[in-house]
């Protein structure tokens, strides 16, 4: 009888693992798949794409020639677009996400803002395009500038900071803000030594992926009036010339092959 | 429950807590206490769970300030200028400046050592190095952890095992002279031998400052505390001299708490 029992168990035990082994397997394939094809892709971009890249090639702007396009114009447009974003969706998204959090009474005023600001972060983008502009465009005047465009974009991503902001925050134990308390700090020095340290990597996990969303988005800044293939750089961010705005559009949703042709 | 006899002693009051109620909303915590702590005293607060004794003890220090929906009516009068600690008119930073506080679970700051315990002189704005210098080593030393982090004051605090993270928090409470320390329940997070340490330390500290000690172990409030409060259902049942209230309570309901047929 108790033979039995203890070889019941084992059958059990072993069943038990089969069922183990065979979600191991299955997590391991679906890893693979991505993997694989993340690894493919890469391999046969840096085949056909590393010996046709040279130092011209960020240096040029685009041209009819291939032997001469680059995409200076588009990467340093980028770059400053982001700048521009950074500088101004960071600041704003993490004062507005501690406030909420550490601020804020609790009541259904900050429930409704709540709502609306993660609902913001499901709108469409081309939506803030058509809002900056009629906004940053006509009524502020900016024009097709790089400050437009970055403004265009901060606004896109300001509600994934502030969501990861709060997100962070709110994972902070009550016991590190009533240390602070305890020992007579205010709110702000509460935050700005403890709250805004502790958060730090968590806040920086959004602003990564609002910066990586920003920087993959064309459509806003198109309808802003960025040109697509644009052969100078932009003088000044503030300068409301109609033709300014330096993106990568064409060149990243182009199909990378044809992309490289057009370089070599 | 009008058995309120006060210890006899001559000592000299350091707060005096006067008709305390306290409420959570519209649940009445606290009911209509009368307490004295005497200076340079251990005064422990017994009693089963959500008797009220930790929301008493944060009374004296305002934490309930930092949750809306709670009220305090009565006194708390810090000796020898008579302040109440509970008045709308005191700022709740002055309070906690001036009575410090150790919690249930160690909780330093994602700091370094040294930092933890400057962080008190800081949030009052002192910079002069030497001065913090100084004070960080005494509040150590008083807290008898010196010794064990003299060569790594800049190593992270979480690094410290978790007696020698509640010895931290004393010794950063203890940073900013306190005239009054509250701990609730610091040894409950603890290994028996790092609960001796603390306890050595709050009978080392209690020539120094005041003590208010919460603690859910009657052992631990006869071995350390010179008053004991016996709390129940928000209301103090019996206060006096621990000796006595340990071997003569005079209410029955104390007597049966202490004795373990209760709680």
């Amino acid at each position: 009888m108790k033979q039995d029992e203890v070889r019941q168990i084992r059958e059990l035990i072993a069943r038990h693992k089969r069922r183990d082994f065979g979600f191991g397997l299955v997590g391991l394939a679906c890893l693979l798949i991505g993997v694989l094809t993340f690894t493919a892709l890469f391999v046969d971009m840096a085949i056909k794409g590393v010996p046709r890249l040279d130092w011209d090639f960020f240096t040029s702007f685009p041209s009819r020639r291939a032997g001469q396009a680059g995409i200076l114009s588009a990467w340093v447009g980028s770059t400053l677009v982001m700048l521009v974003t950074a500088a101004v969706a960071v600041p704003l998204g993490v004062a507005a996400g501690v406030y909420l959090e550490e601020y804020a009474r609790k009541n259904w005023v900050t429930d409704v803002i709540e709502i609306n600001i993660t609902n913001l972060a499901g709108v469409p983008s081309i939506v803030y395009g058509l809002l900056a502009l009629g906004l940053f465009v006509y009524a502020f005047g900016l024009g097709q500038s790089i400050l437009a465009a970055g403004l265009t974009l901060a606004l896109l991503i300001l509600p994934v900071v502030i969501v990861a902001t709060r997100e962070a925050i709110r994972s902070i134990p009550q016991s590190i803000r009533e240390g602070a308390y305890a020992l007579g700090a205010t709110q702000w020095q509460t935050v700005k030594d403890h709250i805004l340290p502790y958060a730090a990597p968590g806040i920086l996990t959004g602003v990564i992926i609002g910066m990586a969303r920003a920087i993959g988005e064309t459509a806003p800044v198109i309808t802003i009036g960025a040109l697509t293939f644009i052969a100078f750089l932009p003088p000044s961010p503030l300068e409301g010339n109609p033709v300014r705005v330096a993106v990568l559009a064409v060149h990243r949703d182009a199909d990378p092959d044809v992309q490289l042709d057009l370089a070599a | 429950m009008a058995a309120m006899t006060g210890p006899d002693t001559n000592l000299a009051a350091k707060a005096e807590v006067q008709n305390l109620n306290f409420y959570y909303g519209e649940y009445h915590a606290l009911k209509n206490l009368n307490m004295v702590l005497h200076e340079k005293n251990v005064t422990a607060l017994i009693g089963p769970s959500g008797c009220g004794k930790s929301t008493f003890l944060r009374c004296f220090n305002r934490m309930h300030d930092l949750y809306p929906g709670n009220r305090y009516e009565g006194n708390i009068l810090l000796h020898p200028e008579n302040t109440n600690l509970l008045s709308r008119e005191v700022d709740p930073i002055e309070v906690r400046m001036r009575i410090s506080m150790v919690f249930q679970k160690p909780n330093p700051f994602p700091k370094s050592i040294y930092e933890n315990v400057a962080y008190g002189l800081r949030v009052r704005g002192e910079r002069r190095k030497r001065y913090v210098d100084e004070k960080v080593e005494q509040a150590l030393r008083g807290a008898a952890l010196w010794d064990e982090v003299t060569d790594r004051l800049d190593d992270l605090a979480f690094n410290l095992s978790g007696g020698q993270q509640q010895r931290l928090c004393i010794a950063r409470a203890l940073a900013t002279d306190p005239e009054i320390l509250l701990f609730d329940e610091p040894t409950s997070a603890l290994d028996p031998i790092a609960t001796a340490s603390i306890e050595e330390l709050i009978t080392d500290l209690k020539g120094r400052l005041t003590i208010l000690i919460v603690t859910h172990n009657m052992q631990q409030a006869a071995r350390v505390s010179d008053f004991t409060a016996y709390m129940y259902l928000g209301e103090i049942i019996e206060f006096g001299v621990t000796d006595a209230i340990f071997i003569k309570p005079k209410m029955k309901q104390t007597e049966d708490y202490i004795t373990g047929r209760f709680g």
